[in-house]
């Protein structure tokens, strides 16, 4: 106890001391109010785009003022630029005496584009860049394209004499796409898929080969790449 | 009770083919030049050893050997078309054997379409063989007109016969559900997707009841001594259900056949080196004429030593016909003629002391 009351007024004295510190901090801020205004204290006039999800602060004018016709169009040509982004919740700034616009895309940090032509480079890799639809869509095309593959897999069109891909390759088993490329024993050099697909084309098949960029040949290299989903890429593996 | 006597019979052969001199082996071998793979040599897929296998006690049968060639996919294209090519080519072979076999049996999928003209292709190079045929239908020769051209050429498919002691049966077991009714499929429509080995929509083969039935009758008057070969499209037994490597009804054919002491099956439609055995059924798998195909993503039974892949730049690789030796206890030795590897010998004694998966290539 009698440890206690002589620390006392040293706790004291040292409380003291943090009060005025904190005093003086205080007193730096407003010193330099006038100097850094913080941001939230702008004169700012927020116009918000009708699906309530896209918003442009523009700086140097206060609610309710009434804008020059320029800027007015700016505004209006970048909110409708915003529009293009349906799901996104985007907020732009436009400050008062720059060209530059900051962007910030469903709460992320603010950052500088010098054209609204330079929005999808930022949103390209947002935090959900993919949404549903878009991915339904891209799932679609991809389907459409392996399934052309499968069909020209299964038909024996691509040659002339009856004889079809399945046929020895069941479920397109035995193609290791993944091996690809690989120096070809029989043919002394590198070979690709495609160079492959041809190969089976012209021999067991006796028909034509297909351009390397013949829609049919992208087909058939999505349908066998698309088997062998999750497989590891050893290119060159016999 | 009888399970046990099985195996105490296979046992005792074994034991018996231990003692014998391998320098007699040799020396028959050499005489006979059978090319025979060795039991103890589980990874030697593409070797061959020089060793012969001795002759088991007495029992009924009688050795001989008979040819088998299967899956020829004829397309009616003529006789330049490659697959045709290929029957002719072993055909060719067939006729060149010397001593010549018993008999030739065909495993099924003469024909690709079931049309007439394949078939009656085949037909013709078929008739070229020098030795009795036997013919077996496959679903390819079945789904454009149900059989009806295959059976005016070649007759029933399901009979038995019994020859030098051993009783053959032969089965159509490409009977699939009937799905295509329903959907007013045409003939075309029913053969192409019938022929279609990955097609994820087929059905799976069956022998059915009607022929479980008459199989029942027909094993009936025989003592379960009696060696019995049962020749059948489709393996009969479970495999790969996706490529129709697979007999629905396996289990009950299985059943039907597993009291009898000694019994081969031995199949087509799967186009590769292939062996099985469950309980006392030994399954032998036909080489195709046409195309080798890759073995299954999964089910390959444990016995089978495995094919190394075909060389695509080589349109007989994996392919090829066969010959199969019957030995004194009624079971037989199988040997694949693959026509660019050397031959390969799976004997029973090999499959009856497999103990571990033979490893497979790499691929």
């Amino acid at each position: 106890m009698k440890i206690a009351y002589n620390v006392f007024p040293f706790l004291f004295v040292v409380l003291l001391f943090i009060m005025n510190s904190a005093n003086a901090e205080h007193n730096a801020i407003n010193d330099t109010d006038v100097v850094i205004q913080p941001p939230q204290e702008k004169t700012v006039q927020i116009v918000t785009a009708c699906d309530g999800r896209k918003k442009v602060i523009v700086e140097g004018y206060y609610e309710g003022e009434v804008m020059p016709v320029e800027k007015s169009r700016q505004v209006a040509q970048l909110l409708m630029s915003l529009m293009e982004f349906c799901e996104e919740e985007i907020t732009a700034k436009l400050p008062e005496s720059e060209r530059t616009i900051y962007v910030s895309v469903n709460g992320l940090p603010f950052e500088s584009v010098r054209d609204i032509e330079e929005l999808p480079l930022i949103l390209a890799h947002g935090d959900k860049p993919h949404t549903e639809r878009q991915q339904r869509i891209w799932k679609a095309e991809m389907d459409r394209i392996i399934g052309e593959g499968y069909r020209l897999f299964h038909d024996p069109s691509l040659g002339k004499n009856g004889i079809s891909c399945d046929m020895c390759h069941p479920d397109a088993s035995n193609t290791h796409p993944e091996t690809y490329p690989k120096f070809q024993t029989q043919t002394g050099k590198v070979a690709l898929l495609r160079d492959m697909i041809n190969w089976c084309i012209q021999n067991p098949l006796e028909g034509n080969v297909l351009a390397d960029d013949d829609q049919r040949m992208k087909a058939l290299e999505s349908y066998i790449i698309s088997t062998r989903a999750g497989k590891i890429l050893v290119p060159g593996k016999h | 009770m009888s399970k046990n006597k099985k195996r105490n019979n296979s046992l005792s052969e074994f034991t018996s083919l231990t003692g014998i001199n391998r320098r007699e082996f040799l020396k028959t071998a050499v005489a006979t030049g059978i090319i025979i793979v060795s039991s103890g040599c589980a990874s030697q897929y593409s070797q061959n050893l020089t060793e012969q296998k001795a002759a088991p006690a007495a029992t009924s049968a009688e050795e001989f050997m008979f040819a088998y060639i299967s899956d020829s996919h004829l397309l009616a294209r003529g006789k330049e078309h490659r697959f045709a090519k290929s029957l002719i080519k072993a055909v060719e072979d067939v006729n060149a054997m010397d001593p010549q076999p018993d008999f030739v049996f065909y495993g099924g999928d003469l024909a690709q379409l079931g049309l007439r003209e394949e078939l009656s292709l085949g037909r013709e190079i078929l008739a070229e063989l020098k030795p009795k045929v036997y013919m077996m239908v496959g679903e390819h020769d079945w789904y454009y007109d149900m059989g009806e051209v295959w059976m005016e050429f070649f007759g029933n498919p399901t009979y038995s016969f019994d020859y030098k002691g051993i009783h053959f049966i032969v089965l159509n077991s490409v009977i699939v559900e009937d799905y295509w009714t329903q959907s007013k499929m045409t003939p075309m429509e029913r053969m192409l997707f019938m022929a279609q080995l990955d097609n994820p929509k087929g059905k799976p083969f069956t022998v059915g009841e009607e022929q479980r039935t008459w199989l029942s009758n027909d094993l009936s008057t025989l003592s379960k001594d009696t060696p019995i070969v049962v020749f059948s499209h489709s393996p009969l037994y479970k495999y790969y259900k996706p490529w129709n490597f697979w007999t629905d009804d396996a289990d009950e054919v299985q059943k039907l056949l597993s009291p009898f002491n000694a019994v081969t099956v031995i199949h087509g439609h799967t186009h590769q080196v292939l062996t099985n055995k469950i309980g006392n059924i030994i399954f032998h798998g036909l080489l195709s004429t046409a195309w080798p195909w890759p073995y299954a993503p999964q089910g390959i039974p444990k016995y089978t030593i495995q094919m190394d892949r075909a060389d695509p730049f080589n349109q007989f690789d994996g392919n090829g016909w066969g010959n199969i030796d019957t030995i004194r206890n009624g079971n037989i030795n199988k040997t694949y003629m693959l026509w660019t590897r050397n031959p390969l010998l799976v004997s029973y004694e090999k499959v009856i002391n497999t103990k571990e998966q033979v490893p497979g290539p790499s691929y």
